[in-house]
């Protein structure tokens, strides 16, 4: 017998098991299957149902409508707006976080999940209350005839408010599994900080980093509670995507709602792809 | 001090950029709401968030979420148990249904349900033989809530169970301990904390919610009025004081619901080891 050969060990009399009976896991799987199948599947299939029950011509003339236009331009203007901004604010909070140690450092991660936790009802009325006319910066904007409430940049501020972890997270989730050593050993070949960050951290972050944007813009382009408050619902200026299929809804125009709420409702399957894929080109090799 | 913090560049400039955005965007406003709520008279604050109207709806919002929110605890286990422990035919397909609700806009949300839910829809007209009604009730309310709050119940608990060494239960196992007894006494006990986090979260998530519900309730105050949606009336009849009395009530649920997350969290960690965080 060679040196270091496994010896044989007399297998269990029985195998422990620790897995289920095949009945119980079946009904088990079902279960899952079934809750999700009611609870999420059909109503996203109705949203098509629903959009194409009149056909496609009445689902086109829907979506080409010019309030539906004009909402469209608005939906992806903010997101074109939020999503960087948020995106670089999400970099830049990620590095302070995973690269340094410093006081305070909890609370910077609470505050910046604080969107997640405060009710974009309350985070609509908080702009209201800092930026309306009878607001902290009301008169001092009005006297200098900038309208932030019910106007465009309500509607961007509300978003980007809503829209502000998500990242934030997703980076930092990346950076704090991955540790600052690239970096580091980058820093002692004599990197500059803006080196080292187009040309370790990024590539290192890139799938974190599209994930989180996708997230964002999904949120940005679908928030409804925030801009709903702060938009004033003006007629071709100040209405987004989700208020306008609203405005459908509460007219009786079923089929105009779901045509544009299904546009949305693509746009979410389509993050759903990118998270896929995120998942698939990140799993270790 | 310098030397601990860190020796990558940027700390100045990265740390200096977050807080200036976080103040501007989500701090100054918050402030704003909890100044208006403390410079405004008591007597409007307890009037506003004593009516019967604001009683109402607040009662609505907490117990309908935190009946969502323990739907959620339970169907979650559920969904996360099946993605963690078995392979089957479209597995990966169910995981993606998870973050559905995750990823779609709430407004998108709120009008599937009120199609698929409502008399004449493709569930609900099953339903209303049972003499169950959805929408325009308080189970609609709760139905949106739960929708929204899934992906978070599911999300928290599957990593810990993926996590989860199954030598324990085979101890279990060894030491004659059935399937049933070996979930109870040594896989529940492991893994509580990260339901209690998940069932936190979705009361969170669903107590803030209103793109989804403002459909399916039809906002019937007194009866199927979230105090969200109470806010928002308030506000477009410029009632501020109202609409702030209101918010704070709720602002300060969420806080509570966010520090017992915290708590929770480091419960966990000090359950399973850091890799549990």
């Amino acid at each position: 017998m060679a040196f270091g050969e496994p010896i044989a060990i007399a297998p269990p009399l029985r195998q422990p098991s620790v897995t289920e009976p095949a009945p119980v896991r079946w009904l088990l799987v079902s279960a899952a299957g079934l809750l999700l199948g009611i609870f999420v599947l059909v109503p996203l299939a109705a949203v098509f149902a629903t959009a194409l029950r009149a056909g496609a011509g009445r689902y086109l003339a829907a979506l080409l409508h010019p309030d539906a236009r004009s909402a469209i331009g608005l939906t992806l203007l903010t997101a074109a707006i939020v999503v960087p901004v948020n995106a670089f604010f999400g970099i830049a909070a990620a590095w302070a976080i995973a690269n340094f140690r410093f006081r305070g450092k909890r609370l910077l991660i609470t505050l910046i999940d604080l969107p997640f936790s405060v009710s974009p009802v309350i985070a609509g009325l908080a702009l209201v209350l800092v930026f309306g006319r009878q607001g902290w910066a009301g008169s001092w904007l009005e006297a200098r005839q900038i309208r932030i409430v019910f106007a465009v940049p309500g509607v961007v501020l509300a978003t980007a408010f809503v829209t502000l972890p998500y990242v934030a997270r997703e980076v930092l989730a990346v950076l704090e599994a991955q540790g600052s050593t690239e970096e580091t050993a980058a820093l002692t070949l004599g990197a500059g900080g803006w080196q080292i960050l187009a040309r370790v951290t990024l590539p290192k972050i890139r799938w974190g980093l599209l994930y989180g944007i996708a997230l964002c813009n999904a949120r940005a382009m679908g928030e409804f509670g925030a801009v709903s408050v702060i938009s004033g619902h003006i007629r071709g200026e100040t209405i987004t995507v989700p208020l306008h299929a609203q405005i459908l809804y509460d007219q009786y125009d079923a089929v105009g709602a779901f045509a544009v709420a299904s546009l949305l409702a693509l746009m979410a399957l389509f993050t759903l792809v990118t998270k896929k894929y995120v998942e698939w080109r990140s799993r270790p090799a | 001090m310098r030397r601990t913090r860190g020796i990558l560049p940027g700390f100045g400039l990265s740390l200096g950029t977050s807080i200036l955005y976080l103040t501007l965007l989500v701090l100054i406003p918050l402030a704003g709401v909890a100044l208006r709520g403390a410079t405004s008279h008591w007597e409007e604050i307890w009037r506003a968030t004593t009516s019967p109207r604001a009683i109402a709806s607040v009662r609505l919002s907490f117990t309908a979420s935190i009946a969502a929110g323990a739907a959620n605890a339970v169907g979650g286990l559920l969904v996360a148990w099946v993605l963690v422990r078995y392979r089957f035919a479209g597995r990966s397909a169910l995981d993606a249904l998870v973050d559905v609700p995750f990823a779609l806009p709430t407004a998108v949300a709120g009008l599937a349900l009120t199609a698929v839910y409502a008399p004449d829809g493709w569930i609900g007209r099953w339903l209303l033989p049972l003499g169950v009604r959805v929408s325009y009730t308080p189970i609609g309310v709760w139905l949106a809530m739960t929708f929204v709050g899934l992906p978070f119940a599911v999300r928290t608990v599957q990593p810990v169970l993926a996590d989860l060494d199954t030598h324990l239960e085979e101890a279990a196992a060894v030491l004659g301990a059935n399937r049933l007894q070996a979930f109870v006494r040594v896989v529940f006990p492991t893994i509580l904390p990260a339901v209690l986090t998940g069932f936190t979260l979705a009361v969170a998530r669903a107590l803030g919610e209103y793109g989804s519900i403002v459909f399916i309730s039809g906002n019937l105050p007194l009866r199927t009025e979230i105090a969200p949606l109470l806010i928002v009336s308030h506000l477009e009849q410029y009632d501020y004081s109202g609409a702030t009395s209101l918010a704070l009530v709720l602002l300060l649920a969420s806080f509570g619901l966010l520090l017992s997350t915290n708590l929770l969290q480091r419960w966990s960690v000090r359950r399973l080891g850091p890799a549990a965080g």
